[in-house]
């Protein structure tokens, strides 16, 4: 490459301190802060904070020390390099980065590690590894229940504490007696699962995975 | 995101003066609006107190024959809760319309009470926003408002408030209970809870600085049939474009309360006295003065018809 | 291997392997979490830095200024890149915008700043400090308004649907004017967003002069010449790796921002720099699929044969941007003799319009299946006798030029038995269940099969094991397991002893992924190769390659036999070879065809519409793995219900953007949107296609399911929405009166 045309960058190699405030610049004819937040509360920091944590994944106890602004999803994936577990909005918006906390389906984008001291993360490397299949795995193996893949690691966490869910008598959206237990119908577990988007559309096919599992279960 | 330093609260009196204290702090429960906003410097906050390990989180009793809901305890936990269950359907329903199962395992109740406006333009951090920047303007009012508010706005703001609990807690009469930093406790009446936008939109609720909500109180059980019909394009994971919070009597009387279309839960009182005479002549009342734009006056038929659907099972 | 006259009998069709509903190869990494995406290569590169982007926040004009010192200065901030730092990069040959450099703002969220530093977090907050200061200027965003002045312009969507400017074809004027039953009706489709679900993302490393992106690239020998391009590169001085893509629809089939960005980032921080975008910049950042406004005219006699068809579509781009080819199929679908074909072209500055799954046909079905639906109930016509009625074995442009093979009649006589059609109230509004209104509706879908050259290498090992590298990719599709199905074929091998290696540009270069072009050329160029491959073994074995049988991991020739491994000896056997196609597809129409068939139930009082049945028929030559085709085929009818029922990338006309950014706002159907769905797949082999007699399905699927759906509410509510998508807004003032 000619040198002309290499762009000209601004380096930084060294850690700065807490940075200059942060207030807006003036505005006309347009001018926008990228982030134009509510007004800078008053005591805003520039320079990250870490917290230390403790908390079990997959069984194991894992120790890290962390910027608390990092998301469950982000301590995962970038930190434990548990990459099983998808960011696909970071936003709560499509359910890719689901995991089982204490039992629980959640969305590892929208808490922070910090917040789960203590507490157990199953992932999907969690529930099994290639040469030995949690049968939920295997069940979407064989009724094809995903395409690109992307979407499915928090597919399958979903469906399997999803199951859990009815077993404990949670009820659904479309649970017609709110008094009566529900039941694993295809209703129910399409509005339970609608958490978890699949844009390839895999659904028809994830639907058949699940209700086998289901009904062995049974 | 900006950096913030973090703790975790031992008790609510501690948490509200914590809060008092530290200048740009926020409470974090859930986190699942607050972090998403967090995420685009939507909301800035320096420190952030955890109120998970306050002890609110549980459904009981109150010696009037309501429940008092912890402000901690998750809408998954809420929504199965068998009292709310039998006694408080439209409640469970509304619970069970919203979000999803991930989501409700993590939100909580008062966490609920405190989502913030979906409109696009307040996510999209280089449009104006009255409620985002205060005085900056409304890049909403002229753009695209299919989803935003046709009653009760303001020149400021048109945005709707999109929580489903809200609504029936609307219709319940819920009251909400919180402590302030000076440890002082309050009941506010959900009626007073949420605001309309005015010209401070920025401001949403009636909550001062530091003030942590440690319950809602519900009455009484109303008793009726209760329903909570949401109305939305796709058919779950998506915000309401109108729901309805209804509890019907016998005899044909009842409360209504509406989602999806201001900036609080809608609920006229005095128009209830309308719904013996049907959807139609309830819904003109429930949206006098409504001012929708071209683009989403369709909520107002879509109420009235909405409405006129629940009314027709409650008497079927 | 040159395939210029129809295949005759060949190895494949033994069916052993091809042709069986085997489970992917790649499913018990991908349901484990365990296959590697683009952002997740820990692996490929020490002490990788975070890459954040920055969009413009306006949709034309300039950035005046941009005062990055508060972000310089913020923790953890390594290198910051600006568009004004940077002089314009060279704009590839596949991109309608440049895609970073100079202060010249061309669409909303145009990449203005990658901030690299060492963590995400650190990168994301020192992203946010970055103040910059716009000039904005006036720009076009309303089609509609640009619609009446846009010029006639022709184009291909460069994943093979195209169309003239206009085309003529008889009188179409006079035949129209003429005909005793007459329909002239215009529809509207919405820009559509691809919403993959894993963000355009990757990883950039220099060695000196070279680059290496680990990357989400459905097409890796575009994306290697564009990114060289980009930024002034010897082709040969880059390398892109994507092995998983976390889905594409067309927006990755092009060099994104990620890439380039990464590229600068990395270069600019001496270190590996890994960029995913953000969710609410993908929709404005990247590609969308254009709206349209399609006119389309039909005339028959009493009889319902059509005497005069016209279809007309208007998209809007980027000034170097391509139309929606949206009138593409209507030259091919039905007969009638005087015909008329145009497309205008608005400029508009919205981000840049280009392919996303079945483009062209998508769209322009969703406006002609319509128009068909409306013509049938003019002429007192069922739907689907309709259709057959008009059916056409040849080029209706070109009469003297055959289909392949056309089964569009079987698609809907099948189609019709299987789903119940006679059992449809032609009258619509009259069925009730409950709450709901229900009703039926159908749509013939058709996609044409693209040829395209593609190449691979096998390699032979010692243990009988082959590997097949191509640079090939799987989005999702099952390019993976066809291509090991189609190598155990030809070797006489069980499945299990092929190795399959994709997405690579160090390996030979391949269809890639798009216009569902995918799997019949990419095995075709595995089945030249694995030709090759034979003919080595026979020779290295001394056998004669012509009566040499490959079976059961065993050589046979005469009464001679040898394990195959015993031809790879200790350095193994390579063989090279790809498929390149001489004249039949401009002796041919090659095109693949379906019947959709849709129950709706919509609700009486909220006008919300529910799909509670599916059923598609296809008809795509030789279906090469029925399970992972399958798959392919319900993912575009889900795509089809989004785009028929709530999908919009809803405009801002004021401010030029499109405002529902996230996938909140932009909604796509989840698991209760979709009931379960049936597929169909006639028994079929189109010689004239390949050697692998297949032709592809994975767009065949979408194309029509909008229009089934619409006519569908149709017949349930009397209802006719010409503007997609259908939402209960523009029903509600049609249903029935509540009580």
């Amino acid at each position: 490459m000619p040198a002309s045309d290499t762009p000209s960058v601004t380096r930084r190699s060294a850690m700065a301190g807490a940075a200059a405030s942060a207030a807006a610049a003036s505005l006309p004819p347009v001018a926008l802060a990228q982030a134009p937040s509510a007004a800078a509360p008053a005591g805003a920091l520039e320079a990250p904070v870490t917290a230390t944590l403790s908390l079990t994944v997959n069984g194991e106890a894992q120790s890290l020390e962390l910027d608390t602004r990092t998301t469950l999803l982000d301590a995962l994936r970038e930190h434990l390099h548990l990459t099983g577990t998808k960011k696909g909005c970071d936003h709560g918006q499509c359910g890719a980065c689901t995991v089982i906390l204490d039992g629980k389906r959640v969305y590892s984008c929208l808490t922070l590690a910090v917040m789960h001291e203590g507490d157990a993360v199953t992932t999907i490397e969690g529930l099994g590894r290639p040469d030995s299949l949690h049968p939920m795995q295997a069940a979407f193996v064989k009724h094809d229940g995903y395409q690109c893949g992307y979407c499915t690691p928090g597919q399958i966490c979903a469906s399997v504490a999803m199951l859990e869910e009815i077993k404990a008598g949670i009820p659904s959206h479309v649970t017609a007696d709110l008094t009566a237990a529900a039941q694993t119908t295809a209703e129910e577990i399409r509005e339970r699962m609608s958490g978890n988007i699949c844009r390839c559309g895999a659904y028809s096919n994830i639907l058949d995975a699940i209700t086998e599992v289901a009904e062995r279960q049974a | 995101m900006k950096p913030f330093t973090y703790e975790r609260a031992r008790s609510p009196a501690e948490a509200a003066a914590a809060a008092a204290r530290r200048p740009g702090a926020k409470f974090i429960a859930g986190g699942t609006n607050l972090l998403d906003l967090m995420k685009l410097q939507i909301e800035v906050p320096a420190h952030l107190i955890d109120v998970n390990g306050l002890a609110l989180d549980k459904v009981e009793p109150t010696p009037e024959g309501g429940l008092r809901i912890g402000a901690l305890v998750r809408n998954t936990d809420l929504a199965a809760d068998e009292r709310v269950r039998r006694d408080y359907a439209v409640l469970s329903r509304a619970l069970l319309a919203g979000a999803t199962g991930q989501l409700r395992n993590k939100a909580t109740t008062a966490g609920n009470l405190l989502q913030r406006t979906r409109c696009p333009y307040f996510y999209d951090t280089a449009q104006p926003c009255n409620k985002r920047q205060p005085g900056s303007g409304c890049a909403a009012i002229g753009g695209f408002t299919r989803p935003l508010a046709v009653i009760g706005g303001s020149e400021a703001c048109i945005a709707t408030n999109p929580s489903d609990m809200a609504v029936a807690m609307r219709a319940l009469d819920a009251v909400v209970e919180t402590v302030r930093p000076d440890g002082t406790t309050r009941s506010i009446p959900i009626a007073e809870f949420h605001r309309l936008p005015g010209g401070t939109p920025h401001i949403e609720t009636a909550l001062e600085a530091g003030e942590l909500i440690t319950a809602v109180t519900l009455p009484p059980p109303a008793g009726g049939r209760q329903f909570y019909r949401k109305v939305r394009d796709r058919a779950s994971y998506a915000f309401a474009l109108v729901s309805v919070a209804a509890v019907v009597q016998r005899d044909g009387t009842g409360r209504v309360a509406l989602g999806g279309v201001a900036h609080k839960p809608w609920r006229v009182e005095g128009a209830e006295a309308e719904l013996r005479r049907g959807a139609k002549p309830a819904m003109a009342a429930i949206l006098d003065g409504a001012r929708p734009t071209p683009e989403n006056a369709f909520k107002l038929a879509l109420a009235e018809r909405t409405l006129a659907s629940v009314l027709a099972e409650a008497r079927g | 291997m040159k395939f210029d006259t129809p295949a005759g009998a060949n190895p494949i069709d033994q069916l052993k392997v091809v042709g069986q509903p085997l489970d992917r190869i790649d499913g018990p990494l991908k349901t484990t979490g365990t296959a590697p995406y683009a952002y997740e290569r820990h692996d490929v590169a020490p002490n990788q830095a975070y890459g954040h982007v920055v969009g413009a926040g306006i949709a034309r004009g300039r950035v005046t200024a941009m005062d990055i010192a508060a972000a310089r200065a913020a923790a953890g901030v390594i290198a910051i890149v600006t568009t004004l730092d940077t002089p314009r990069l060279a704009k590839a040959k596949r991109n309608a915008a440049p895609l970073f450099g100079g202060a010249e703002i061309q669409h909303y969220h145009q990449a203005i700043a990658v901030v690299v530093a060492e963590s995400f977090e650190q990168a994301r907050a020192a992203a946010q400090l970055i103040r910059v200061s716009y000039a904005r200027e006036p720009g076009r965003f309303d089609l509609a308004a640009a619609a009446g002045s846009a010029p006639l312009v022709g184009g291909d969507s460069e994943e093979g649907s195209g169309a003239p400017p206009e085309d003529r074809r008889g009188d179409f004027e006079g035949a129209f004017g003429a005909a005793p039953v007459r329909l002239d009706q215009t529809y509207t489709t919405p820009d559509e967003s691809h919403a993959m679900m894993e963000p355009h993302a990757s990883i950039a490393a220099w060695e000196g002069d070279r680059l290496t992106v680990w990357t989400s690239s459905q097409m890796i020998a575009w994306g290697k010449a564009d990114l060289a391009t980009t930024l002034g590169l010897p082709p040969e001085k880059v390398r892109l790796v994507s092995p998983y893509i976390g889905g594409g629809f067309g927006g990755k089939l092009f060099l994104r921002a990620d890439a380039v960005l990464a590229a600068l980032g990395a270069r600019a921080a001496g270190r590996p720099v890994k960029v995913a975008l953000t969710r609410p910049l993908v929709a404005n950042n990247t590609t969308h699929r254009p709206a349209t406004i399609q006119r389309i005219r039909i005339g028959a006699g009493r009889d319902g044969r059509i005497t005069a068809i016209a279809h007309e579509s208007t998209s809007g781009n980027l000034k170097d941007g391509k139309p929606e080819t949206a009138v593409q199929q209507s030259k091919l679908l039905y007969a009638g003799a005087n015909r008329l074909t145009a497309m205008r072209l608005a400029e508009l500055d919205l981000p840049e319009g280009n392919a996303m799954r079945a483009p062209g046909e998508a769209p322009g079905l969703m406006a002609l299946e319509i128009a068909m639906d409306e013509m049938a109930e003019k002429l007192g016509l069922d739907p689907v006798r309709f259709r057959i009625l008009n059916d056409t074995q040849v080029d209706p442009e070109h009469p003297e030029r055959p289909f392949s093979h056309r089964q569009l009649v079987e698609c809907l006589s099948r189609g019709a038995e299987r789903f119940g059609w006679s059992g449809r109230n032609p009258k619509p509004g009259e069925r009730r269940d409950g709450r709901w209104l229900v009703g039926m509706g159908m749509a013939a879908g058709f996609r044409n099969n693209l040829l395209t050259k593609s190449a691979a290498r096998v390699r032979l090992d010692r243990e009988g094991i082959v590997t097949v590298e191509t640079d090939m990719t799987d989005i999702g599709t099952g390019s993976y397991t066809i291509i090991a199905q189609t190598a155990a074929e030809m070797m006489g091998l069980p499945i299990d002893k092929v190795r399959v290696r994709l997405g690579d540009s160090d390996f030979p270069v391949s269809a890639g992924s798009g216009g569902q072009w995918g799997a019949n050329n990419s095995t075709a160029g595995v089945y030249a190769a694995c030709v090759k491959l034979r003919e080595a073994v026979a020779q290295r074995l001394g056998f004669n390659s012509a009566d040499a049988a490959f079976a059961e991991g065993m050589v046979r020739a005469g009464n001679r036999s040898a394990p195959l491994g015993q031809a790879a000896g200790e350095a193994g056997l390579v063989a090279e070879d790809g498929i390149e196609y001489g004249d039949l597809a401009k002796r041919y129409q090659q095109s693949t065809f379906a019947g959709h068939f849709v129950e709706v139930a919509v609700d009486a009082a909220t006008g919300e519409t529910r799909v509670r049945r599916m059923l598609a028929v296809c008809a795509a030559g030789r279906i090469l793995n029925p399970k992972s085709a399958r798959s392919q085929v319900i993912g575009a009818m889900t795509m089809g219900v989004g785009a028929a029922l709530m999908e919009d990338l809803v405009v801002d006309k004021r401010l030029g953007f499109f405002v529902n950014h996230d996938l909140a706002g932009y909604e796509v159907p989840v698991h209760a949107d979709i009931p379960h769905q049936e597929v169909i797949f006639l028994d079929e082999v189109d010689p004239v296609s390949s050697p692998m007699k297949a032709k592809g399905v994975g767009e065949l699927g979408l194309c029509g399911v909008g229009a089934a759906i619409a006519n569908a509410v149709y017949n349930a509510t009397g209802i006719r929405v010409r503007d997609y998508p259908i939402t209960l807004d523009k029903l509600l003032d049609r249903l029935p009166e509540m009580a």
